[in-house]
């Protein structure tokens, strides 16, 4: 079977092994992780014939450099605007390339969006946690954090495909109108701060991570200081701390929590969401849970027809 | 942890809609054994009659969250399915798991403080820990955070003002009425009063936690040659 070899040369904070995550154990503590912008990686996964959730690298805007000391394999990449060189080729990161012994990749932050994922046409073989090689980042676990020297094997590597610019389609763009159910919490906010909530603007701010993504905003005050039981948490929830900054928990959320949530954000918009930078605007937008239903129906039915539409326009 | 005189069943449920996918049932605003019991029965009924588009259910203090596939069903259909479920779910929880969990108090960093605290001798205080009748209550925060109720009342303590950080996985910890094996090395604000060589994230695929929600959990003292043996077993 073919293989091929990478070795990290360099990887920033947050360069980490994803896949499609390991959903169904919230119970013992454990969140699905995999990657902030899963669309990405299931786009990139597409364009090379693997699963949607084959399991690739997240770039960080650490970025990350990567050389290929054996094999030849095809890659590609989608997700934010990063500025990609592949042995001396400038390429964007919607991109499907090949690699060959000796080249190096480059991959660097460009114009937008702060994670990028790269596929594999292949097998990684990768660290596997319950299952699944998506890095938990708080404990490490999983595929791991990608570190200079590390080196990467990849087993049934496959190569020959032509190269080719990914389209990026309109849902795979950053995401500034995030679409929520009010709750399950938002009875401990006053109808003012619910109004306040909706109605003005919030940013992103430098504290985010793969947890979360604080945000900066109008002070969202409960009615009073509350104790209330830990309860589960989502990706998506809108949990406001007690000094009223609101954060919207990502892809290694902690599974419970005592503050509130005054919302909780559409699971498809979570994607779009992850790519906007700090200090970029975001609004809120309620809808009712059966519209919320109808509408995540209706994304799913959009994203898998693009998807399925993908292979055949990249022939 | 009902006190007496409290209402022996907590009030009907609240079913709330979470986004997209989930519906979050609430058993009550405070914690009480009471509340609790209601969660696990909920979630017992939930793993042995799934309804069509089940995802998962998270247990917690005095709720359930309950993820459904939006693809398949809504919130209104899980809501009718969870209702029947609790018209038919068994009054008595089926005796738990027992489970036995090795401790050692020797270089404990905050027993001393714990024992200044409470008034008692560090003795006094390894006996009321090694006394108490724990119950798997929820797994929360990270992986494997299993959250024991049950500490003794005479161990209650609030959580320290700040975190220490770097403490250690393994460490066994007290706060409020709570206990937890920590998995992972942390920064906490609760009491570091021993160590044990029990893994919650045992690395068997098989079995991959050592406790389900609702296990009972008794402590046992080992020494530090023990606790080096197992440790390193």
């Amino acid at each position: 079977m073919a293989e091929a070899l990478f070795r990290v040369a360099q990887a920033g904070p947050h360069v980490t092994l994803q896949d499609g995550g390991r959903p169904g154990l919230m119970r013992f503590g454990v969140p699905q992780s995999g990657p902030m912008d899963r669309k990405a990686l299931a786009v990139a996964n597409i364009a090379l014939g693997n699963a949607p959730g084959a399991a690739g690298i997240e770039v960080s805007p650490g970025g990350l450099v990567l050389d290929c000391l054996a094999g030849r394999v095809d890659l590609a990449l989608a997700g934010g605007g990063f500025v990609v060189d592949c042995a001396g080729r400038r390429l964007g990161s919607w991109q499907r390339f090949g690699i060959a012994a000796g080249d190096r990749l480059v991959i660097r932050p460009g114009p937008w969006g702060n994670w990028c994922c790269l596929a594999f046409a292949g097998d990684l073989a990768v660290p596997r946690w319950l299952g699944a090689a998506a890095t938990h980042a708080l404990s490490g676990l999983g595929g791991g954090r990608l570190v200079a020297g590390m080196e990467l094997a990849l087993t049934g590597a496959r190569h020959g495909l032509p190269p080719r610019a990914l389209p990026c389609p309109v849902w795979a763009r950053p995401r500034r109108l995030l679409q929520v159910v009010m709750g399950p919490q938002d009875r401990f906010f006053p109808p003012a701060v619910q109004a306040q909530f909706l109605s003005q603007a919030f940013a992103v701010s430098d504290s985010h991570d793969r947890m979360g993504v604080r945000l900066t905003g109008p002070a969202l005050r409960p009615e009073a200081a509350l104790s209330i039981p830990s309860e589960p948490i989502l990706r998506g929830s809108v949990q406001v701390s007690g000094d009223g900054v609101a954060a919207v928990l990502m892809a290694d959320h902690q599974t419970t929590g005592g503050y509130p949530k005054i919302a909780t954000v559409l699971s498809d918009d979570l994607d779009g969401f992850a790519q906007l930078r700090p200090r970029q605007s975001l609004r809120f937008a309620a809808i009712a849970p059966e519209a919320a239903v109808a509408l995540a129906r209706a994304r799913a039915v959009r994203v898998a027809d693009w998807l399925a539409r993908l292979p055949a326009r990249l022939d | 942890m009902t006190p007496p005189g409290a209402p022996p069943r907590p009030d009907a449920p609240v079913f709330r809609p979470v986004a997209d996918r989930a519906v979050l049932v609430e058993f009550g605003d405070t914690i009480s054994d009471a509340a609790h019991d209601q969660v696990l029965r909920l979630d017992r009924a939930l793993a042995a009659r799934p309804f069509a588009g089940f995802a998962e259910a998270v247990p917690a203090f005095v709720n359930l969250l309950v993820l459904f596939d939006p693809g398949q069903t809504d919130h209104a259909t899980t809501t009718a399915a969870l209702r029947a479920l609790l018209t038919t779910a068994p009054e008595t929880l089926a005796s738990p798991t027992r489970h036995q969990v090795p401790v050692c108090y020797e270089n404990a960093p905050d027993l001393a403080q714990v024992a200044a605290r409470c008034g008692l001798t560090q003795d006094a205080v390894i006996n009321a820990h090694l006394a108490g009748a724990y119950q798997v209550f929820l797994y929360g925060f990270a992986p494997g955070y299993a959250y024991l109720a049950g500490l003794p009342p005479a161990l209650r303590l609030d959580r320290k003002p700040a975190p220490v950080r770097g403490v250690a996985a393994g460490s066994v910890i007290i706060a409020g009425a709570q206990c937890l094996v920590t998995t992972l090395t942390m920064p906490t604000g609760w009491w570091r009063i021993g160590r044990s060589p029990s893994r919650i994230l045992t690395g068997d695929p098989a079995r991959p936690f050592l406790f389900d929600v609702g296990d009972a959990v008794q402590f046992r003292r080992i020494s530090a040659a023990e606790f080096d043996r197992l440790h390193h077993g």
